[in-house]
């Protein structure tokens, strides 16, 4: 149908599920016709129906409740450990230029150094104990907040700043009272967007020298051949994001009314 | 009785410095100007004429390249809340709603919030915005909007009241009612009031003088007096002495803006 496929012509909220839904089906669909009708060898690749039953035992059997526990707690905690550190400076550096001049170069620097890479000096140097999985998603995180709330926070509408100086603003004013309010919501979608990515770091750090966490199940199931565990494991994964993904966007909708007024 | 003067701008001159290796542009020639003290005066000009960096200049938002700015005896060296600003894009705070917004000033001062609330909903009265004081910014109209900071200037108790095409957004009867709600506050209150157009009908409305500038780099072309009986009513601009005006200041007027398109 021609009038349902136009350039930019939005979809209902119906149809927009329907068609959401559909994809998964078709996924998991394609997924068992290979692995089911023997088009694949199982050893590569678990059929779903096995992966719901190793999913299952994980949960019931193996206690791997608690490894996603420790999972999501490493994330969160390096996250929150790099914003509490990035979001300032971030902030700083956007709104005085000379403060980006000296740190804009190296953070730019920094942000192309791969977390991953830092792994096995992280470990030399921190074990193989929780501030090491702590520092790698720190690692992976902050520099790509600072940047990015940099150039949010400097991209504020100058005429915004100039009526507040007009109004008898002063700078500390200026920074409270507009740059911080003016860029909260693209800070927050910043930070939704970077905790995003610490994910995967977490899964990484994991599948080194670890005892305990998701990535260390997936890298364990790889010694079984048990592929079904660990896709179970990816798609745990993929849920969390889902959900968090989610979260976030309800708390911005509810701490910025007045993006959507 | 003459009022003293309240501001005065003295040699006043803007060369913004050519980027990319062009060459520096002078927007601005030496310019000289007085401001009676409670005189409302409208500066007159085409597009890209330094009326608008001539204001700017008087806010404290732009540097003069050479001369000076005086209010009140005082040289500016920066914008400050005696010399309130209305801009022509809207510059209310997305974040804050109608009454936070006007009442930004207020709190930056440290007014306390008993104060604030009052003359929060006085000023939210004069420009008839009394029910919309919960409403955030992206829920009015553009003329709300430029009325929200019209208010938001004015309760902060400007000594000087600067307006940078404050209406040119807005459709032409919006535009009109916005012309009589400011001048109805100004006829009541009386301050000092720069007010840049290039709306000729705009500017011999509203001012008791017309400042015409000249194509860039802008100058003074000539210091109009408008002396039509106050309070003004609309209909005045259908005068025969409005009528004269007009065809006086679109004569000067088109001088100008051929020379400024020829200059593009």
């Amino acid at each position: 149908m021609p009038l349902l496929l136009r350039p930019l012509q939005p979809v209902g909220r119906s149809a927009r599920l329907v068609l959401g839904l559909s994809f998964f089906v078709l996924f998991v669909l394609a997924w068992a016709v290979a692995t089911l009708g023997g088009f694949v060898p199982r050893t590569f690749l678990a059929d779903p129906v096995t992966m719901v039953q190793d999913g299952w035992l994980l949960l019931t059997r193996f206690g791997f409740l608690s490894d996603i526990g420790v999972t999501v707690w490493r994330v969160v905690g390096g996250f929150v450990l790099a914003a509490l550190v990035a979001v300032p400076l971030g902030v700083l550096m956007g709104a005085y230029k000379p403060v980006e001049a000296f740190f804009e170069p190296f953070v730019s620097f920094a942000r192309y150094l791969p977390a991953s890479a830092f792994v096995p000096l992280l470990i030399l140097w921190a074990g193989i104990g929780e501030t090491q999985k702590l520092l790698v998603i720190f690692i992976g995180s902050v520099f790509q907040i600072i940047l990015m709330v940099a150039v949010t926070v400097g991209n504020t509408r100058r005429d915004l700043v100039e009526a507040a100086y007009t109004l008898g603003a002063r700078d500390s004013g200026i920074i409270r009272r507009v740059l911080i309010p003016a860029t909260a919501p693209d800070i927050a979608e910043i930070l939704r967007l970077v905790l995003g990515w610490a994910w995967t770091y977490v899964i990484v750090a994991e599948l080194i020298g670890s005892s305990s966490g998701i990535g260390h199940m997936i890298i364990e199931s790889q010694a079984l051949l048990a592929t079904g565990q660990i896709i179970f494991g990816i798609i745990v994964i993929g849920l969390i994001g889902l959900v968090s993904d989610f979260l976030f966007k309800a708390a911005n909708r509810l701490l910025f009314p007045w993006k959507l007024a | 009785m003459p009022e003293p003067v309240e501001v005065s701008i003295e040699g006043v001159s803007r060369v913004f410095p050519g980027a990319g290796g062009r060459a520096p542009v002078q927007a601005l020639s030496p310019t000289d100007l007085t401001v009676a003290k409670n005189d409302f005066i409208t500066v007159l000009g085409p597009s890209g004429c330094g009326k608008s960096t001539l204001l700017r200049i008087v806010a404290g938002l732009d540097r003069p390249s050479a001369g000076r700015v005086r209010v009140g005896g005082r040289e500016v060296r920066g914008p400050g809340p005696d010399r309130g600003m209305v801009f022509q894009s809207y510059t209310l705070f997305p974040w804050l709603t109608v009454a936070e917004n006007v009442a930004f000033g207020l709190r930056e001062r440290g007014v306390p919030a008993a104060e604030r609330r009052e003359i929060v909903a006085a000023y939210l009265d004069k420009v008839g915005l009394r029910g919309f004081a919960e409403h955030y910014p992206k829920q009015l109209s553009g003329g709300m909007q430029q009325r929200t900071a019209i208010a938001r200037a004015l309760a902060n108790d400007p000594e000087i009241l600067l307006l940078d095409e404050p209406f040119g957004a807005l459709d032409n009867q919006t535009r009109g009612l916005m012309q009589e709600l400011l001048l109805g506050i100004w006829e009541r209150e009386r301050k000092t009031v720069i007010f840049v157009t290039h709306d000729i009908e705009e500017a011999i409305f509203m001012a008791s003088r017309v400042i015409v500038m000249s194509a860039r780099p802008g100058r003074i072309k000539s210091d109009v007096a408008v002396d039509l009986d106050h309070p003004r009513h609309y209909t005045v601009k259908t005068s025969p002495e409005f009528s004269r005006l007009k065809a006086r200041l679109t004569e000067e007027i088109r001088a100008e803006a051929v020379l400024a398109a020829e200059a593009h």
